[in-house]
């Protein structure tokens, strides 16, 4: 929008945006129409979770559009409690945690070598990064599965942080990449002559200049590891279950059961941290979307 | 690699005394070098590499995963794959799945970025739609949502007694009652497709905004000058202008058709789907390796939708760049 709204309008312009023709009115009044119908279709379904989520079995078969007879919060203790869902949800917060701290620290060091020095190999290790990206991870699963249980870390929370790290690491790596490139390198070489050695001159000066990216960055793994579910239903089938895992085997359950609501909580319990990331970060994220995509 | 050494910016004091420093090995540099490098490069190989190179081999033996030995059996389970017919029934459903969700979902999102960007007055300087950044904010939600969410959310929308759905076909006087969208074979596919498209549209559609908005407003005016009406401003500028970001977009939506294994599973809790209708290779892959134990048979299937992938995103650039010198003549 920015880019099209000049500030250097001449003066006749204001006069001539007043005049907007009928033709314009009505184009505009469909274009509203056509993407209000869109929201529509988008936020009615999550609505009606959230409402769904308040009812009991009775009211849920009585009718989809009846509002719950009360706001209490037993569909959310019953899947808190009973369906394991809270476990999972600590369990999500332990290993999204750790293994966002982890991947951001290790891809920013991985990023920074790439893009700061060069060196025989460097391209070899991003070509290796790219095809990371660009295989699916299916084919990796079942030898992976190997490799873990080779190391007893299969079904382990440690296990499953790692192998997150792992497979966020070349998306982290390729966008900081960019990013560290385009820092000014001559704040690097001053600190060296002012005497600071390599790790200090990353830990205190790239690292925080670099804040922006990593932030977009972050929220970019964040939103894709509480996401994730291939990994944990993999290597991670018998062990302390994340939150997506749960919410799978609580819905598959429920083909014999017929708690509904509990599953309705359930969902919303999943949802709710990540529309709470997005629309904290909406703005950062939105204008990372484009960035990411023209390397 | 492009980046031209530091060193060549500064002047000849200060340069001697950076090249010293870099000849110069201290503990410094090389245990940065060695932690920074090492570390998480030794993860990667170990974790993402290593398991990727293993899946050629496996896909030749006949493991089953839980005991140590295995033997070689050439290229017997690429045959017995292909003479499968639940596997081939995976394949052609993911065929269709590849047809259909990036062309719909890439054609959707671009009218609706192209409503947000040039919805405005067709009088001064090209505009965007007025108040319209609360559709994109609202758009991009199902970005956000977990895979799994919004599968056992359309689940339970499709249900066929108390899903939104049929409550409100009914409500509109529609007589639905009891339809099961998703256990029919006619529409079980059709109803995943839509919730696939549902998931992406928003993020094409945030990416095409961003492209359409990188495309300088010169050129719209030029076009409005010469008389080119909306429509015709959206085929002949807007979209030569961004097929890179479709390009992209296509590439990306392909490699998520080939695999859908996250929305087929908790969409359908009956594994496939009615008569396997919705079935597709990843899942049937995921029961081959961690139910039925064929380690071996796996990774080849495995093999099989990777060189998809590959292939598939091949002869999109390829199209992408057959049509390119036709479509930017046109400019």
């Amino acid at each position: 929008m920015t880019l099209l709204k000049q500030k250097t309008t001449p003066v006749g312009h204001i006069e001539r945006e007043a005049k907007s023709t009928a033709g314009d009115r009505a184009v505009a009044a469909t274009s509203h129409v056509v993407l209000a119908i869109w929201s529509a279709i988008v936020v009615l379904p999550l609505l009606w979770t959230f409402m769904s989520s308040f009812k009991n079995s009775n009211e849920i078969f009585a009718s989809p559009f009846g509002l719950p007879g009360s706001w209490k919060l037993d569909n959310y203790l019953k899947a808190w409690n009973e369906a394991g869902i809270g476990a999972a949800f600590i369990n999500s917060v332990i290993v999204v945690g750790v293994s966002l701290v982890l991947v951001m620290l290790l891809g920013s060091m991985c990023a920074y070598v790439l893009a700061r020095f060069s060196f025989r190999g460097s391209r070899v290790i991003y070509v290796l990064m790219l095809a990371g990206l660009t295989f699916p991870v299916f084919l990796a699963m079942v030898p992976l599965f190997g490799v873990l249980k080779g190391m007893g870390l299969l079904n382990q929370l440690p296990g499953l942080i790692i192998t997150y790290v792992a497979f966020a690491l070349p998306f982290t790596v390729f966008f900081l990449f960019a990013f560290f490139k385009n820092l000014p390198g001559e704040i690097a070489e001053a600190a060296a002559i002012d005497g600071a050695g390599e790790w200090r001159t990353f830990f205190q000066i790239m690292l925080p200049m670099a804040r922006p990216g990593l932030a977009s960055v972050a929220i970019f793994n964040f939103l894709g590891l509480w996401n994730q579910f291939l990994i944990p239903v993999t290597i991670n089938a018998g062990g302390p279950k994340v939150l997506s895992q749960e919410l799978f085997v609580f819905a598959q359950q429920m083909g014999y059961a017929v708690d509904f609501g509990a599953l309705f909580a359930a969902v919303t319990v999943t949802v709710i941290p990540v529309l709470i990331a997005y629309i904290l970060f909406q703005r950062q994220l939105q204008g990372s979307v484009s960035q990411g995509t023209s390397r | 690699m492009s980046l031209p050494p530091p060193t060549a910016v500064l002047e000849g004091g200060r340069k001697a005394a950076i090249q010293s420093r870099r000849k110069n090995l201290t503990f410094d540099k090389v245990s940065f070098m060695v932690v920074f490098l090492g570390i998480p490069l030794a993860i990667y190989l170990l974790f993402v590499i290593w398991p990727f190179l293993q899946a050629f081999v496996y896909s030749l033996t006949d493991w089953s995963g839980f005991s140590p030995n295995y033997k070689f059996v050439g290229l017997d389970n690429y045959a017995r794959i292909f003479t499968d017919d639940q596997f081939l029934k995976a394949l052609s459903n993911n065929v269709i799945l590849l047809i259909v969700v990036p062309i719909v979902t890439v054609v959707l999102s671009l009218i609706l970025a192209t409503l947000v960007t040039v919805g405005g007055s067709s009088k001064g300087q090209v505009k965007g739609l007025k108040n319209s950044s609360f559709y994109r904010v609202v758009s991009f939600f199902p970005y956000t949502i977990p895979a799994v969410a919004i599968g056992i959310m359309w689940g339970q929308i499709y249900d066929p007694s108390g899903g939104l759905l049929n409550g409100a076909l009914n409500a509109l006087g529609l007589n639905f009652k009891d339809y099961a969208w998703l256990g029919n074979t006619s529409t079980a596919m059709a109803c995943s497709i839509f919730v696939i498209i549902w998931g992406f549209v928003g993020f094409y559609m945030v990416l095409f905004i961003a492209g359409i908005k990188g495309i300088p407003a010169e050129l719209f005016e030029a076009a409005r000058i010469d008389g080119a009406g909306r429509f015709r401003t959206a085929v002949s500028i807007t979209i030569p202008m961004i097929r890179d970001n479709i390009q992209t977009a296509y590439v990306y939506l392909g490699i998520f058709a080939l695999d859908a294994f996250v929305y087929m599973a908790s969409l359908f809790p009956n594994a496939g789907g009615p008569e396997n209708s919705t079935l597709v290779m990843s899942q049937q892959l995921f029961f081959t390796a961690f139910q039925r134990g064929q380690f071996g048979m796996a990774t080849a299937m495995g093999v099989v939708l990777a060189a998809a992938t590959l292939l598939f995103s091949g002869l999109v650039f390829l199209v992408n760049k057959l049509t390119g010198g036709s479509e930017g003549g046109r400019l």
